[in-house]
């Protein structure tokens, strides 16, 4: 409790300011069929405490951006700063944790063994490693799982354990990459709904790629629709939904024109691209 | 339990096979031998007679179960005056005929200890050797360009050309007893482990390693953590082919060397014709090896299912 009660005092110091913030950031990948423009002048800040959704189709380099945030690509151009940082020393800060799209559990450790292996790597004394694992399992209802092994868990609960396991450490950055891809719409609205409710009590910022307008729409304060060829950003949404949202909103008009207005974004980038 | 059927099956057909095979293989003998003493030989003579030659061409199972015998707890083993003695159904005489035999020349628990001792020590040398080889083709560019070819022609060489100098060579700077047929075992046992251990480095996918670049994690913690569980499924897999080729080399080292072990008991019954001798001894090696990889995969169980890796 005392964790949530500091982290909101240090975030009214310095509410809104801006956590990421990428400049002319172009990322060219050299191919055998020549040269890849896989992000292309992307200028787009991120703000403290936002959940911004990166959607497009495949090859529009949402991924891209999302790794190149965490320095597991490096742009060709551009300059791009992660709390004030290079990606490269808010990594070695710890300034994130990361979600995959698969949930990449290790299968020769527990659910409990996975969510330590940061604390591990990091240095975290056993008893904090305790103390933290025993917190975000709670966090992420999993709790009195610590002991099962991945493959007894259901494909949904696994990517749950792979969310605890990026919050473990208390980065203030949660970068997630289609972490509910490969998951069933009905598990997906429920992990959705629990995201939500994560992000307000953790607090944290959140990058989340997605290829859902519906998942995307929910879930954001602020949608990024990209489009390929080169991948750029062809429309920034600020979300005028409430805070709070339960799975109902969906159904109402102003979903529905927020939906509809990525829709068109989409389809704007898709019409440029194949001309 | 439930594979004791099929098993058995497939042993009841070989042996089956094997005494029928047993009769035309020997008969030739049998019928020469009549026809030396200008006699007439029924086919129900042959049939008892080829299932019990002194030195048969093929021995009958029972002769091998009764050279096996004679090899170890028997008399041929413990000698005549031991023999007399003791019988080893009562504990305290099989204890003395186990203590006797131990050291006999003639038993194959001595000679099958020799192999095996050389054999444990050939196989944890070149596991040792595997594994680091392999560490080092994984990290090290200019090893992964250059071991592997030569690995591979290491194991292209026919292990019994080469034997003979390992010892000769190794004899003349002053090793000489368990060391070179240890080697010898190591030269074959190491291959499948740098094969499978460089594949089971090289197994964590591209996702896993960005995870734990997304922790900062240097390069021991990524060894620790990730490659080394990941490849431990491979190192089992060869540790497997590993001790049954690590008892191979030690046999065809123990060939030129005659200083005891299997491999000396298989070349001296075929010097003197002892067929019985050379499928005792053959027996042996199959059970010492069968006992070894049992070993292995045991420990390869439980360490897998402690890894919640069980298949």
């Amino acid at each position: 409790m005392s964790e949530t009660n500091t982290a909101a005092g240090h975030r009214t110091g310095v509410e809104n300011g801006p956590v990421i913030e990428a400049r002319d950031l172009s990322l060219t990948f050299t191919t055998n069929d020549g040269p890849v423009h896989a992000l292309k002048d992307v200028t787009l800040t991120i703000n403290k405490g936002e959940f911004v959704s990166f959607i497009g189709p495949s090859g529009c380099g949402k991924t891209t951006f999302l790794r190149t945030i965490a320095d597991l690509e490096q742009p060709t151009a551009g300059t791009l700063t992660v709390n004030g940082m290079t990606p490269g020393e808010a990594r070695k800060a710890r300034a994130y944790g990361y979600v995959f799209q698969a949930a990449g559990l290790y299968p020769w450790r527990t659910i409990g063994g996975n969510i330590r292996l940061p604390l591990e790597i990091m240095g975290f004394s056993k008893a904090e490693q305790n103390e933290r694992c025993a917190r975000v399992l709670e966090l992420v209802e999993l709790a009195g799982f610590e002991k099962k092994f991945p493959w007894q868990l259901s494909g949904g609960m696994q990517q749950r354990a792979s969310i605890a396991r990026a919050l473990a450490f208390d980065a203030d950055i949660l970068l997630m990459d289609e972490p509910f891809g490969a998951l069933d719409e009905i598990v997906r609205d429920r992990l959705n709904e629990e995201l939500l409710k994560l992000w307000a009590r953790t607090e944290k910022t959140i990058g989340f790629v997605t290829h859902s307008i519906p998942e995307a729409v929910y879930l954001s304060t602020k949608i990024v629709v990209m489009s390929p060829r080169p991948g750029r950003i062809t429309d920034v949404i600020d979300s005028t939904l409430p805070k709070d949202r339960p799975l109902e909103i969906r159904d109402s008009p102003e979903f529905i024109d927020i939906a509809h207005r990525v829709r068109e974004g989409l389809r704007a980038g898709y019409d440029e691209a194949s001309v | 339990m439930k594979n004791a059927f099929p098993i058995l099956t497939v042993v009841a057909v070989l042996l089956a096979l094997w005494y029928i095979a047993v009769v035309p293989m020997n008969a030739t003998w049998e019928r020469d031998q009549a026809a030396m003493r200008g006699e007439e030989i029924s086919f129900g003579q042959i049939l008892t007679a080829t299932m019990n030659q002194d030195r048969p061409v093929l021995p009958a199972p029972h002769q091998v179960l009764i050279g096996m015998y004679q090899q170890t707890l028997g008399c041929e083993a413990v000698g005549r005056r031991v023999c007399r003695a003791t019988t080893p159904l009562n504990l305290e005489n099989f204890l003395t005929r186990l203590n006797e035999t131990r050291t006999s020349v003639r038993s194959l628990i001595y000679h099958g200890w020799v192999t095996l001792s050389a054999t444990m020590l050939g196989f944890v040398i070149g596991t040792g050797a595997g594994i680091l080889l392999a560490i080092g083709i994984v990290y090290n560019r200019a090893m992964d360009a250059s071991v592997m070819p030569w690995a591979i022609v290491s194991q292209t060489i026919p292990i019994i050309a080469l034997a003979p100098m390992i010892i000769v060579v190794l004899n003349s700077v002053g090793v000489s007893g368990m060391v070179p047929k240890a080697i010898i075992a190591a030269y074959l046992s190491f291959f499948p482990v740098v094969v499978g251990m460089v594949k089971g480095l090289r197994a964590p996918d591209a996702m896993q390693m960005d995870l734990m670049k997304t922790y900062s994690a240097g390069g021991g913690a990524v060894f620790a953590k990730l490659r080394l569980p990941t490849s431990m499924p491979y190192l089992f897999a060869s540790l497997k082919v590993g001790i049954a080729a690590a008892l191979v080399g030690t046999i065809v080292g123990e060939l030129p060397v005659q200083q005891g072990g299997l491999g000396v008991r298989l070349l001296s019954g075929s010097y003197y014709g002892q067929t019985v001798q050379i499928w005792a001894a053959l027996f042996a090696a199959a059970i010492l090896a069968a006992g070894l990889v049992g070993i292995v995969a045991m420990i390869e169980r439980r360490t897998l299912k402690r890894m919640g890796m069980a298949t």
